[in-house]
Protein backbone atom coordinates (compact mmCIF):
# COMPACT_ATOMS: atom_id res chain seq x y z
CA UNK A 1 0.00 0.00 0.00
CA UNK A 2 2.67 2.51 0.91
CA UNK A 3 5.92 2.10 -1.40
CA UNK A 4 8.93 3.92 -0.86
CA UNK A 5 12.16 3.32 -3.13
CA UNK A 6 15.84 5.21 -2.54
CA UNK A 7 13.99 8.56 -1.23
CA UNK A 8 16.55 10.94 -0.10
CA UNK A 9 15.96 14.44 1.97
CA UNK A 10 18.30 17.26 2.15
CA UNK A 11 17.43 20.67 3.69
CA UNK A 12 18.76 23.86 1.68
CA UNK A 13 18.98 26.99 4.28
CA UNK A 14 19.91 29.77 1.55
CA UNK A 15 19.61 32.42 4.37
CA UNK A 16 22.05 30.69 6.71
CA UNK A 17 24.78 30.57 4.30
CA UNK A 18 23.02 28.06 1.43
CA UNK A 19 24.03 25.16 4.92
CA UNK A 20 23.00 22.07 3.43
CA UNK A 21 21.10 19.42 5.90
CA UNK A 22 21.49 16.15 4.47
CA UNK A 23 18.80 14.15 6.73
CA UNK A 24 18.08 10.92 4.86
CA UNK A 25 19.19 8.97 2.13
CA UNK A 26 18.58 6.02 0.11
CA UNK A 27 15.22 4.66 2.52
CA UNK A 28 13.34 2.10 1.25
CA UNK A 29 10.09 0.91 2.91
CA UNK A 30 7.19 -0.87 2.14
CA UNK A 31 3.88 -1.39 3.81
CA UNK A 32 1.48 -3.36 3.23
CA UNK A 33 -2.08 -3.32 4.21
CA UNK A 34 -3.20 -4.23 7.44
CA UNK A 35 0.16 -3.75 8.77
CA UNK A 36 1.01 -1.53 11.12
CA UNK A 37 5.42 0.04 11.25
CA UNK A 38 7.15 1.77 13.68
CA UNK A 39 9.90 4.38 12.75
CA UNK A 40 12.29 4.37 15.86
CA UNK A 41 15.40 6.34 16.18
CA UNK A 42 16.94 9.37 18.14
CA UNK A 43 15.38 12.82 18.23
CA UNK A 44 16.68 14.37 14.63
CA UNK A 45 17.12 11.45 13.50
CA UNK A 46 14.42 12.05 10.72
CA UNK A 47 11.10 10.13 11.72
CA UNK A 48 8.89 12.80 11.49
CA UNK A 49 10.68 14.31 8.03
CA UNK A 50 9.92 10.85 6.57
CA UNK A 51 6.39 10.93 7.65
CA UNK A 52 5.64 14.46 6.34
CA UNK A 53 7.78 13.31 2.92
CA UNK A 54 5.34 10.55 2.73
CA UNK A 55 2.20 12.66 3.49
CA UNK A 56 3.59 15.08 0.65
CA UNK A 57 4.18 18.03 3.28
CA UNK A 58 8.27 17.71 2.72
CA UNK A 59 9.17 17.98 -0.99
CA UNK A 60 11.42 15.07 -1.75
CA UNK A 61 14.51 15.43 -3.82
CA UNK A 62 15.15 11.88 -4.93
CA UNK A 63 13.24 8.65 -5.42
CA UNK A 64 9.80 7.55 -5.26
CA UNK A 65 6.94 7.23 -2.90
CA UNK A 66 3.94 5.61 -3.60
CA UNK A 67 0.50 5.41 -2.23
CA UNK A 68 -1.82 3.16 -3.96
CA UNK A 69 -1.59 3.95 -7.51
CA UNK A 70 -0.15 7.39 -6.89
CA UNK A 71 3.20 8.69 -7.22
CA UNK A 72 3.92 11.62 -4.58
CA UNK A 73 7.00 12.39 -5.81
CA UNK A 74 6.71 15.25 -8.21
CA UNK A 75 3.07 15.23 -7.86
CA UNK A 76 0.90 18.21 -8.50
CA UNK A 77 -0.65 20.08 -6.14
CA UNK A 78 -4.55 18.71 -6.67
CA UNK A 79 -3.32 14.81 -6.68
CA UNK A 80 -1.70 15.13 -3.44
CA UNK A 81 -4.86 17.04 -2.06
CA UNK A 82 -7.31 14.42 -3.68
CA UNK A 83 -4.76 11.56 -2.13
CA UNK A 84 -5.12 12.94 1.51
CA UNK A 85 -9.01 13.23 1.33
CA UNK A 86 -9.70 10.08 0.45
CA UNK A 87 -6.61 7.90 0.98
CA UNK A 88 -4.01 8.87 3.22
CA UNK A 89 -4.74 10.29 6.92
CA UNK A 90 -2.35 11.89 9.08
CA UNK A 91 -2.72 12.67 12.71
CA UNK A 92 -0.10 15.05 13.93
CA UNK A 93 1.09 16.18 17.04
CA UNK A 94 -0.80 19.30 16.55
CA UNK A 95 -4.36 20.44 16.03
CA UNK A 96 -4.52 23.26 13.17
CA UNK A 97 -7.88 24.73 12.52
CA UNK A 98 -10.01 27.81 12.06
CA UNK A 99 -11.08 29.67 14.88
CA UNK A 100 -14.05 29.20 15.99
CA UNK A 101 -15.45 26.12 14.60
CA UNK A 102 -17.20 23.92 16.62
CA UNK A 103 -15.29 20.58 17.86
CA UNK A 104 -17.63 18.68 16.61
CA UNK A 105 -17.17 19.90 12.75
CA UNK A 106 -13.46 20.15 13.08
CA UNK A 107 -14.09 16.25 13.85
CA UNK A 108 -16.61 16.07 10.98
CA UNK A 109 -14.94 18.14 8.29
CA UNK A 110 -12.87 14.81 6.93
CA UNK A 111 -16.08 13.00 5.99
CA UNK A 112 -18.16 16.06 4.78
CA UNK A 113 -14.76 16.57 2.50
CA UNK A 114 -15.69 13.27 0.42
CA UNK A 115 -19.32 13.80 0.38
CA UNK A 116 -20.96 12.59 3.63
CA UNK A 117 -24.31 14.02 4.03
CA UNK A 118 -23.85 16.32 7.14
CA UNK A 119 -26.27 14.34 9.48
CA UNK A 120 -24.42 10.82 9.25
CA UNK A 121 -20.98 12.64 9.40
CA UNK A 122 -21.54 14.70 12.74
CA UNK A 123 -23.55 11.04 13.88
CA UNK A 124 -19.86 9.69 13.12
CA UNK A 125 -17.61 12.72 14.83
CA UNK A 126 -19.85 12.31 17.83
CA UNK A 127 -19.48 8.89 18.50
CA UNK A 128 -16.06 9.16 18.11
CA UNK A 129 -15.81 11.78 20.25
CA UNK A 130 -17.76 10.82 22.96
CA UNK A 131 -15.49 7.39 22.60
CA UNK A 132 -12.53 9.26 23.13
CA UNK A 133 -14.33 10.50 26.60
CA UNK A 134 -14.37 14.23 25.36
CA UNK A 135 -17.36 15.50 27.44
CA UNK A 136 -20.50 16.40 25.04
CA UNK A 137 -20.58 19.74 26.69
CA UNK A 138 -17.77 20.36 24.51
CA UNK A 139 -18.90 19.57 21.46
CA UNK A 140 -20.33 22.97 20.22
CA UNK A 141 -17.12 24.49 21.31
CA UNK A 142 -13.77 25.45 19.31
CA UNK A 143 -11.09 22.69 20.39
CA UNK A 144 -8.71 25.68 20.62
CA UNK A 145 -9.61 26.34 23.91
CA UNK A 146 -8.75 22.77 25.01
CA UNK A 147 -6.59 21.51 26.84
CA UNK A 148 -3.34 19.95 24.94
CA UNK A 149 -4.70 16.03 25.54
CA UNK A 150 -8.30 17.23 24.71
CA UNK A 151 -6.77 18.70 21.66
CA UNK A 152 -4.91 15.83 21.00
CA UNK A 153 -8.21 13.50 21.45
CA UNK A 154 -10.03 15.68 19.00
CA UNK A 155 -7.21 15.76 16.50
CA UNK A 156 -7.08 11.65 16.60
CA UNK A 157 -11.07 11.75 15.99
CA UNK A 158 -10.07 14.14 13.12
CA UNK A 159 -8.06 11.53 11.75
CA UNK A 160 -9.73 8.26 12.06
CA UNK A 161 -13.39 9.83 11.35
CA UNK A 162 -12.90 8.66 7.54
CA UNK A 163 -11.65 4.69 7.16
CA UNK A 164 -8.85 6.03 4.89
CA UNK A 165 -6.78 3.04 3.32
CA UNK A 166 -3.23 4.35 4.43
CA UNK A 167 -2.64 6.31 7.75
CA UNK A 168 0.36 8.24 9.29
CA UNK A 169 -0.05 8.79 13.22
CA UNK A 170 2.65 10.90 15.06
CA UNK A 171 2.96 9.90 18.19
CA UNK A 172 -0.93 9.72 18.59
CA UNK A 173 -0.44 8.12 22.47
CA UNK A 174 1.55 10.98 24.11
CA UNK A 175 -0.22 13.22 26.66
CA UNK A 176 -2.88 10.70 26.65
CA UNK A 177 -3.77 9.43 30.60
CA UNK A 178 -4.04 5.25 30.33
CA UNK A 179 -8.01 5.15 29.70
CA UNK A 180 -7.79 7.64 26.44
CA UNK A 181 -4.79 5.40 25.38
CA UNK A 182 -6.78 2.48 25.72
CA UNK A 183 -8.70 3.74 23.12
CA UNK A 184 -6.31 5.34 20.71
CA UNK A 185 -4.42 2.14 20.10
CA UNK A 186 -8.31 0.20 19.75
CA UNK A 187 -8.98 2.09 17.52
CA UNK A 188 -5.46 1.57 15.74
CA UNK A 189 -6.42 -2.59 16.05
CA UNK A 190 -9.76 -1.33 14.11
CA UNK A 191 -8.26 0.19 11.47
CA UNK A 192 -5.77 -2.32 10.97
CA UNK A 193 -8.06 -5.22 11.16
CA UNK A 194 -10.14 -3.26 7.96
CA UNK A 195 -6.65 -3.69 6.40
CA UNK A 196 -5.19 0.16 6.49
CA UNK A 197 -1.67 0.39 6.09
CA UNK A 198 -0.06 2.48 8.79
CA UNK A 199 3.21 4.06 9.70
CA UNK A 200 3.76 5.16 13.10
CA UNK A 201 6.29 6.80 15.42
CA UNK A 202 5.36 5.98 19.18
CA UNK A 203 7.76 7.03 22.12
CA UNK A 204 5.58 5.07 24.35
CA UNK A 205 7.47 1.02 23.96
CA UNK A 206 4.17 -0.91 25.21
CA UNK A 207 2.47 0.73 22.78
CA UNK A 208 4.45 -0.12 20.46
CA UNK A 209 4.56 -3.29 21.15
CA UNK A 210 1.32 -3.71 20.88
CA UNK A 211 0.15 -2.35 17.66
CA UNK A 212 3.53 -3.01 15.54
CA UNK A 213 4.20 -5.82 13.39
CA UNK A 214 7.51 -3.98 12.68
CA UNK A 215 10.12 -1.74 13.27
CA UNK A 216 12.16 -0.29 11.50
CA UNK A 217 15.03 2.49 12.77
CA UNK A 218 15.37 5.48 10.63
CA UNK A 219 18.74 6.39 11.85
CA UNK A 220 20.49 4.07 9.39
CA UNK A 221 19.55 5.89 6.63
CA UNK A 222 20.75 9.12 8.02
CA UNK A 223 23.68 10.56 6.13
CA UNK A 224 27.64 10.12 6.84
CA UNK A 225 27.35 10.23 10.47
CA UNK A 226 25.68 6.52 9.88
CA UNK A 227 27.96 4.08 11.79
CA UNK B 1 -10.74 17.93 -16.10
CA UNK B 2 -10.27 21.07 -18.43
CA UNK B 3 -9.18 24.20 -16.17
CA UNK B 4 -11.21 26.87 -15.00
CA UNK B 5 -8.76 29.49 -15.65
CA UNK B 6 -5.62 29.55 -17.66
CA UNK B 7 -3.42 32.15 -17.15
CA UNK B 8 0.03 31.93 -20.39
CA UNK B 9 2.79 34.08 -19.71
CA UNK B 10 0.66 37.10 -18.39
CA UNK B 11 3.22 40.15 -18.22
CA UNK B 12 2.62 43.62 -16.78
CA UNK B 13 4.70 46.91 -17.62
CA UNK B 14 4.98 49.99 -16.11
CA UNK B 15 7.26 51.88 -18.40
CA UNK B 16 10.24 50.59 -17.43
CA UNK B 17 9.07 48.72 -14.70
CA UNK B 18 8.10 45.03 -14.26
CA UNK B 19 4.36 44.31 -12.65
CA UNK B 20 4.01 40.90 -13.27
CA UNK B 21 6.89 38.66 -15.76
CA UNK B 22 5.16 35.65 -17.38
CA UNK B 23 2.73 34.73 -14.97
CA UNK B 24 1.58 30.77 -16.09
CA UNK B 25 -0.81 28.86 -14.38
CA UNK B 26 -4.19 26.43 -14.33
CA UNK B 27 -6.83 26.77 -11.84
CA UNK B 28 -9.23 24.06 -11.64
CA UNK B 29 -12.51 23.84 -10.70
CA UNK B 30 -12.91 23.91 -6.46
CA UNK B 31 -9.85 24.88 -5.82
CA UNK B 32 -8.27 27.72 -3.89
CA UNK B 33 -4.98 29.06 -5.44
CA UNK B 34 -3.24 31.68 -2.78
CA UNK B 35 -0.68 34.48 -4.24
CA UNK B 36 1.83 36.03 -1.56
CA UNK B 37 4.56 37.84 -1.67
CA UNK B 38 5.68 41.77 -0.07
CA UNK B 39 4.15 45.09 -1.20
CA UNK B 40 5.49 45.40 -4.24
CA UNK B 41 5.97 41.26 -5.38
CA UNK B 42 3.18 42.29 -8.46
CA UNK B 43 0.28 40.06 -6.76
CA UNK B 44 -1.92 42.79 -6.63
CA UNK B 45 -0.86 43.86 -10.23
CA UNK B 46 -1.54 39.86 -11.74
CA UNK B 47 -4.85 39.70 -9.90
CA UNK B 48 -6.37 42.95 -12.03
CA UNK B 49 -4.86 41.48 -14.83
CA UNK B 50 -6.50 38.62 -14.42
CA UNK B 51 -9.69 39.83 -13.44
CA UNK B 52 -10.04 42.09 -16.36
CA UNK B 53 -8.78 45.61 -14.78
CA UNK B 54 -5.71 45.56 -15.85
CA UNK B 55 -5.26 45.06 -19.85
CA UNK B 56 -1.79 43.01 -19.20
CA UNK B 57 1.24 43.93 -22.10
CA UNK B 58 1.01 40.32 -22.89
CA UNK B 59 -0.49 36.62 -22.70
CA UNK B 60 -3.32 34.81 -22.42
CA UNK B 61 -6.27 34.37 -19.58
CA UNK B 62 -8.31 31.40 -20.39
CA UNK B 63 -11.36 30.88 -18.57
CA UNK B 64 -13.77 28.37 -19.37
CA UNK B 65 -16.97 29.74 -19.94
CA UNK B 66 -20.84 28.20 -19.31
CA UNK B 67 -21.76 28.31 -23.10
CA UNK B 68 -18.80 28.27 -25.29
CA UNK B 69 -15.68 26.63 -23.46
CA UNK B 70 -12.72 27.96 -23.07
CA UNK B 71 -12.21 31.32 -24.29
CA UNK B 72 -9.83 33.99 -23.82
CA UNK B 73 -11.28 36.77 -22.09
CA UNK B 74 -8.49 39.55 -22.89
CA UNK B 75 -9.62 38.59 -26.52
CA UNK B 76 -13.49 39.44 -25.37
CA UNK B 77 -15.13 42.33 -26.76
CA UNK B 78 -15.85 44.96 -23.42
CA UNK B 79 -19.65 43.89 -23.16
CA UNK B 80 -18.67 40.46 -22.86
CA UNK B 81 -16.48 40.78 -20.19
CA UNK B 82 -18.14 42.83 -18.28
CA UNK B 83 -21.22 40.21 -18.33
CA UNK B 84 -18.65 37.90 -17.39
CA UNK B 85 -18.22 40.10 -14.25
CA UNK B 86 -21.37 40.57 -12.94
CA UNK B 87 -21.85 36.44 -13.84
CA UNK B 88 -19.51 34.16 -13.39
CA UNK B 89 -17.02 36.12 -11.78
CA UNK B 90 -16.58 38.00 -8.41
CA UNK B 91 -14.11 40.23 -7.05
CA UNK B 92 -13.66 41.16 -3.51
CA UNK B 93 -11.75 44.08 -2.67
CA UNK B 94 -9.50 44.83 0.36
CA UNK B 95 -11.39 47.86 0.92
CA UNK B 96 -15.20 47.09 1.37
CA UNK B 97 -15.90 50.38 0.15
CA UNK B 98 -14.36 50.22 -3.42
CA UNK B 99 -16.85 47.06 -3.59
CA UNK B 100 -19.66 48.76 -2.48
CA UNK B 101 -22.06 51.44 -3.38
CA UNK B 102 -22.05 53.22 -0.12
CA UNK B 103 -25.13 55.62 -0.94
CA UNK B 104 -27.24 52.66 -0.96
CA UNK B 105 -29.14 50.03 1.38
CA UNK B 106 -27.63 47.10 2.47
CA UNK B 107 -30.24 44.90 0.16
CA UNK B 108 -29.65 47.13 -2.58
CA UNK B 109 -26.42 46.30 -3.24
CA UNK B 110 -26.80 42.44 -2.92
CA UNK B 111 -30.13 43.21 -5.14
CA UNK B 112 -28.11 45.05 -7.90
CA UNK B 113 -26.51 42.49 -8.79
CA UNK B 114 -29.29 40.13 -9.09
CA UNK B 115 -31.04 42.97 -11.26
CA UNK B 116 -27.78 43.43 -13.20
CA UNK B 117 -28.43 39.87 -14.86
CA UNK B 118 -32.34 39.98 -15.04
CA UNK B 119 -33.83 39.56 -11.74
CA UNK B 120 -37.09 41.95 -11.96
CA UNK B 121 -39.17 40.24 -9.03
CA UNK B 122 -38.61 43.27 -6.23
CA UNK B 123 -40.55 40.50 -3.35
CA UNK B 124 -37.80 37.86 -5.20
CA UNK B 125 -34.80 40.33 -4.84
CA UNK B 126 -35.04 41.26 -1.06
CA UNK B 127 -35.88 37.65 -0.13
CA UNK B 128 -32.54 36.46 -1.85
CA UNK B 129 -30.92 39.93 -0.38
CA UNK B 130 -32.02 38.99 3.49
CA UNK B 131 -31.10 35.09 2.85
CA UNK B 132 -27.42 35.99 1.76
CA UNK B 133 -27.16 38.47 4.36
CA UNK B 134 -27.94 36.16 7.24
CA UNK B 135 -25.61 33.50 5.58
CA UNK B 136 -22.61 36.04 6.10
CA UNK B 137 -24.13 36.65 9.62
CA UNK B 138 -25.40 40.20 9.04
CA UNK B 139 -28.94 40.66 11.42
CA UNK B 140 -32.21 40.68 8.79
CA UNK B 141 -33.40 43.77 10.34
CA UNK B 142 -30.77 45.68 8.75
CA UNK B 143 -31.59 45.16 5.13
CA UNK B 144 -32.65 48.73 4.94
CA UNK B 145 -29.68 49.98 6.35
CA UNK B 146 -26.95 51.79 4.65
CA UNK B 147 -23.18 50.50 4.77
CA UNK B 148 -22.02 53.63 5.88
CA UNK B 149 -23.70 52.88 9.32
CA UNK B 150 -21.80 49.53 9.08
CA UNK B 151 -18.48 48.27 11.00
CA UNK B 152 -15.47 47.30 8.68
CA UNK B 153 -15.79 43.50 8.86
CA UNK B 154 -19.34 43.65 8.59
CA UNK B 155 -19.12 45.92 5.34
CA UNK B 156 -16.60 43.07 4.43
CA UNK B 157 -19.28 40.43 5.04
CA UNK B 158 -22.13 42.45 2.79
CA UNK B 159 -19.39 42.75 0.62
CA UNK B 160 -18.72 38.84 -0.10
CA UNK B 161 -22.85 38.51 0.30
CA UNK B 162 -23.16 41.15 -2.99
CA UNK B 163 -20.09 39.23 -5.10
CA UNK B 164 -21.56 35.56 -4.01
CA UNK B 165 -25.26 36.14 -4.58
CA UNK B 166 -25.25 35.38 -8.16
CA UNK B 167 -23.39 32.16 -7.71
CA UNK B 168 -20.37 33.22 -9.26
CA UNK B 169 -17.91 30.38 -10.12
CA UNK B 170 -14.52 32.10 -9.78
CA UNK B 171 -14.10 34.81 -6.94
CA UNK B 172 -10.69 37.19 -7.53
CA UNK B 173 -9.89 38.64 -3.10
CA UNK B 174 -7.13 41.46 -3.05
CA UNK B 175 -6.35 40.75 0.85
CA UNK B 176 -10.07 39.88 1.55
CA UNK B 177 -8.82 39.81 5.60
CA UNK B 178 -6.87 42.65 5.69
CA UNK B 179 -7.33 45.78 7.82
CA UNK B 180 -9.53 43.59 10.06
CA UNK B 181 -9.25 42.84 13.57
CA UNK B 182 -7.82 39.67 14.47
CA UNK B 183 -11.65 38.16 16.30
CA UNK B 184 -13.39 39.54 12.83
CA UNK B 185 -10.79 37.61 10.90
CA UNK B 186 -11.44 34.35 11.69
CA UNK B 187 -15.11 34.70 11.86
CA UNK B 188 -14.45 35.53 8.16
CA UNK B 189 -12.20 32.58 7.01
CA UNK B 190 -14.62 30.68 8.43
CA UNK B 191 -17.00 32.20 6.24
CA UNK B 192 -15.36 31.92 3.12
CA UNK B 193 -14.35 28.27 3.77
CA UNK B 194 -18.00 27.28 4.26
CA UNK B 195 -18.57 29.13 0.84
CA UNK B 196 -15.82 27.59 -0.77
CA UNK B 197 -16.91 24.10 -0.08
CA UNK B 198 -20.24 24.22 -0.14
CA UNK B 199 -20.68 26.29 -3.47
CA UNK B 200 -17.80 24.51 -4.96
CA UNK B 201 -16.28 27.94 -5.80
CA UNK B 202 -12.80 28.41 -7.38
CA UNK B 203 -11.06 30.94 -5.83
CA UNK B 204 -7.28 33.00 -5.93
CA UNK B 205 -6.69 35.20 -2.93
CA UNK B 206 -3.96 37.54 -2.91
CA UNK B 207 -2.54 38.40 0.51
CA UNK B 208 0.22 38.89 2.90
CA UNK B 209 -0.79 36.76 5.44
CA UNK B 210 0.41 33.24 5.83
CA UNK B 211 -1.83 32.37 8.32
CA UNK B 212 -4.73 33.24 5.98
CA UNK B 213 -3.36 31.35 2.83
CA UNK B 214 -2.85 28.07 5.12
CA UNK B 215 -6.36 28.11 6.07
CA UNK B 216 -7.99 28.82 2.70
CA UNK B 217 -5.58 27.85 -0.27
CA UNK B 218 -4.86 24.56 -1.53
CA UNK B 219 -1.83 25.86 -3.02
CA UNK B 220 0.60 28.53 -3.25
CA UNK B 221 2.52 30.82 -5.90
CA UNK B 222 4.78 33.32 -4.17
CA UNK B 223 6.15 36.48 -5.95
CA UNK B 224 8.76 38.32 -5.59
CA UNK B 225 9.38 41.82 -7.99
CA UNK B 226 6.81 40.32 -10.49
CA UNK B 227 7.97 36.98 -10.81
CA UNK B 228 6.72 33.55 -9.52
CA UNK B 229 9.74 31.74 -7.56
CA UNK B 230 7.59 29.28 -5.98
CA UNK B 231 4.62 27.39 -6.25
CA UNK B 232 3.37 24.38 -4.91
CA UNK B 233 0.87 22.83 -2.17
CA UNK B 234 0.11 25.13 0.38
CA UNK B 235 1.58 23.22 3.47
CA UNK B 236 4.08 22.28 1.39
CA UNK B 237 5.66 25.69 0.34
CA UNK B 238 4.80 27.02 3.93
CA UNK B 239 6.60 23.99 5.90
CA UNK B 240 9.36 22.95 3.09
CA UNK B 241 10.18 26.60 1.12
CA UNK B 242 12.54 25.67 -1.51
CA UNK B 243 13.02 29.00 -2.65
CA UNK B 244 15.90 31.67 -1.00
CA UNK B 245 12.95 34.25 -0.90
CA UNK B 246 10.29 31.79 0.30
CA UNK B 247 12.20 30.51 3.23
CA UNK B 248 13.15 34.48 4.20
CA UNK B 249 8.85 35.00 3.81
CA UNK B 250 8.05 32.00 5.96
CA UNK B 251 11.04 32.81 8.77
CA UNK B 252 10.23 36.11 8.91
CA UNK B 253 6.44 35.32 10.33
CA UNK B 254 6.23 36.14 13.85
CA UNK B 255 5.23 33.11 16.20
CA UNK B 256 2.19 34.23 18.93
Amino acid sequence: MIELHNVSKTFTLHNQGSTEIGVLSDVSLSVAAGECVALVGASGAGKSTLMRMIYGNYLTQAGSIRIGDTEIVGAEPRAVIALRREVLGYVSQFLRVVPRVPTVDVVAEPLRAVGVDADTAKARAEALLSDLNIPESLWSLSPTTFSGGEQQRVNIARGFVHEYPAMLLDEPTASLDAANRDVVLRLIENAKARGAAMIGIFHDEAARARVCDRVVDVSVFTPEQAA
Amino acid sequence: MTPLLSARDVTKRYGAHIGCAAVSFDLYPGEVLGIVGESGSGKSTLLNCLAGHLAPDGGEVVFDTRAEGPRDTLQMSEPERRMLGRTDWAFVHQHARDGLRMGVSAGGNVGERLMAVGARHYGDIRGKATDWLERVEIDATRVDDRPTTFSGGMQQRLQIARNLVTGPRLVFMDEPTGGLDVSVQARLLDLLRGLVRDMGLSAIIVTHDLAVVRLLADRLMVMKDGHVVETGLTDQVLDDPQHAYSQLLVSSVLQV
